[in-house]
């Protein structure tokens, strides 16, 4: 709590957010705030809530109550374009990238860069979004070896690159990330945490959930706790330990 | 599904050239196996390697292909549509049942009518699928096998069961003329026979390409074009690759879902008009055994049925395999029937070859 008040102006802000589904409440009345350039664990238990929560700012759910703030502005996301749009950029734990498309397609899915051929033809402008993807990846350090293949053919770590990627080209004001790391290799883990520290050099601001408490504790600059839908902690990471989290965690 | 790193951060350059090229393989062995068989059968019979010979292949496979280029975009959504050989049925009936009551009206204005009723049908049936499908949320199998029947149905009470012939002069022209004519004696004509040829002279008139394969061939283009260079195509194969990453990056999947079942049912809307054309009349289950001759282009032509693999030049040289194996195996004097194991064996052999491609790719 008295963490949260030495903060800037918060990017995100979240009062009082609500989420039911049926009789369950799934998060009930949560109070976030998230600064600029801030990486913030969002840590729990199993069914805790947190990817409700995550859902529901990044528009996949309606919030039954409360109000989420974007830079100071109340918003009301109808879709996760709506959220998009907004600036609110999610990476999901199964990366919600079409493995049949290349990189580039990836990075412009649904946001295509369009042309037209021979002045009158509507097309997309395949050359134009390839010169980008490879921009931002470089501008990143991630290395693609063939940008024309399908991210399938991509390690765990360059597909989550990617995705990440697509999140730094539209310009994310916030990024959300949902265990970003659960399926990959060590050296991967490597890359994505020195990945989202690029993130924060640059100001983007992370929201993080994950299950793995070294990552949280190296990586995070403040950590809240959820539990059955409600907040049950905000930690500054430097001044706590795992062992105080865990019991957060799980209502000791 | 744990990924590993060993191996994929610094990937060595030389075992990577030789997946390239399996994968070059994989994406060209189709046009290879059509060669193959053009090859073959050049050799082995002694009509086969010839240009008229090519053409009526063309012409005969041209129905066939515009159902599949539309089954096409459904497919690579990973969905399925079963309805296209009666909703081309229903249409030649419509099609021949409104020309019918337009006897004695003028060519282009009986035609502009059964052409407006036929894609009327198209359209009916489209949206029919893609409400159920992409709305009320219907596995595209069982929305478009029901769709199949009522088609059928129609088809059946509106035609009474036999054929509907159109009795209006010039009309089979369009179905069976050529785009150019050429006679030793009377020289060169576009779209008709050379003025002043009569009688048994018609006999040595020769017709170049096809109407039937221009109509094709023009459709084929188009979808194409719409695949692969729009962003509409682009949606589609997302759609195909993981729906919900493409729902969650923001496009319209539903409403995309619809158009994909719309175009593939005016497909078979025009295959049906290009049916009327051809023989001048409709019948109820003209589309009936198409319907899987049109899936079977598709998947030979590298169609994932799981969807987010495909490609119009890979239906295109399905239908032209297919339509190959038909003609050579009746120049063989084969019966003909035996075209259907051949067909299915080459599906098997497709479907191999796919599961192969993917295995390297992994």
């Amino acid at each position: 709590m008295s963490a949260a008040m030495a903060m800037p102006a918060p990017v995100l802000s979240c009062r009082g957010v609500v989420k039911r589904f049926g009789g369950l409440v799934a998060v009930n009345n949560v109070d976030l705030d998230l600064a600029p350039g801030e990486v913030l664990a969002l840590v729990g238990d199993n069914g805790a809530g947190k990817s409700t929560l995550v859902q529901t700012i990044s528009g996949v759910f309606r919030a039954d109550g409360g109000a989420i703030h974007l830079n100071g502005e109340k918003q009301v996301f109808a879709s996760p374009e709506d959220a998009r749009r907004a600036g609110i950029e999610t990476i999901y734990q199964d990366l919600a990238l079409c493995d049949n498309l290349t990189a580039a397609d990836n990075i412009f899915l649904g946001r295509e860069i369009r042309t037209r051929r021979l002045g009158f033809l509507p097309g997309i402008d395949e050359s134009q979004m390839r010169e980008k993807a490879k921009t931002v990846l470089d501008e990143l350090h991630i290395r693609i070896p063939d940008l024309d293949a399908p991210v399938r053919s991509l390690s765990g770590g360059q597909r989550q690159a990617v995705a990440i990627s697509r999140a730094v080209y539209w310009q994310a004001r916030i990024m959300i990330m949902d265990e970003p790391t659960a399926a990959l290799g060590v050296p991967e883990q490597r890359k994505v945490m020195d990945l989202i520290r690029m993130l924060k050099g640059r100001g983007t601001p992370v929201i993080l959930i994950s299950h793995n408490m070294q990552d949280v504790f190296e990586i995070s600059d403040r950590i809240f706790v959820m539990r059955r839908g409600s907040k049950a902690g905000d930690f500054v990471t430097a001044r706590t330990e795992p062992n105080e989290v865990v019991r957060t965690m799980i209502g000791g | 599904m744990t990924v590993q790193s060993s191996g994929g951060v610094g990937s060595a350059d030389a075992p990577a050239a030789a997946t390239r090229f399996l994968k070059l393989l994989g994406r060209v062995w189709a046009w290879l196996f059509l060669l193959a068989l053009v090859l073959f059968f050049s050799a082995t019979t002694p009509h086969f390697f010839d240009l008229f010979n090519f053409q009526a292949m063309g012409a005969n496979m041209a129905i066939v292909l515009v159902l599949a280029l539309g089954q096409t975009f459904v497919i690579i959504t990973g969905g399925i549509d079963l309805s296209v050989g009666y909703v081309m049925g229903l249409a030649t009936i419509v099609i021949s049942l409104i020309m019918q009551h337009m006897v004695g009206q003028p060519l282009p204005v009986a035609l502009l009518a059964g052409t407006a009723g036929g894609l009327a049908v198209g359209l009916v049936a489209g949206l029919f699928n893609a409400f159920v499908v992409a709305r009320l949320g219907v596995s595209p199998f069982i929305a478009t096998l029901g769709t199949l029947g009522i088609a059928q149905g129609l088809a059946y009470v509106l035609s009474g069961g036999p054929p509907v012939s159109i009795p209006i002069p010039g009309l089979g022209q369009l179905g069976n003329g050529y785009v150019a004519y050429w006679h030793a004696q009377f020289g060169l004509s576009f779209f008709e026979m050379p003025a002043g040829v009569t009688g048994p002279e018609v006999r040595n008139v020769s017709g170049f390409i096809p109407l039937q394969l221009l109509y094709a061939l023009i459709l084929t283009g188009l979808c194409a074009w719409l695949l692969s260079s729009t962003q509409f195509g682009r949606h589609v194969y997302a759609i195909g690759g993981n729906a919900k990453a493409a729902l969650r990056a923001g496009i319209p999947v539903k409403r995309n879902l619809m158009k994909v079942y719309v175009l593939s049912s005016v497909m078979a809307a025009v295959a049906g008009l290009m049916y009327v054309l051809r023989y001048t009349g409709g019948v109820a289950n003209s589309g009936d055994a198409l319907l899987l001759s049109s899936i079977a282009a598709i998947v030979i032509g590298g169609a994932s049925l799981f969807g987010g693999e495909g490609r119009i030049t890979g239906t295109l040289v399905g239908a032209m395999i297919i339509a190959v194996i038909q003609n050579g195996l009746v120049l063989y004097g084969i019966d003909p029937f035996w075209q259907y194991a051949a067909v299915g064996a080459v599906i098997i052999l497709a479907v191999l070859a796919d599961q192969a491609k993917l295995r390297i790719a992994r």
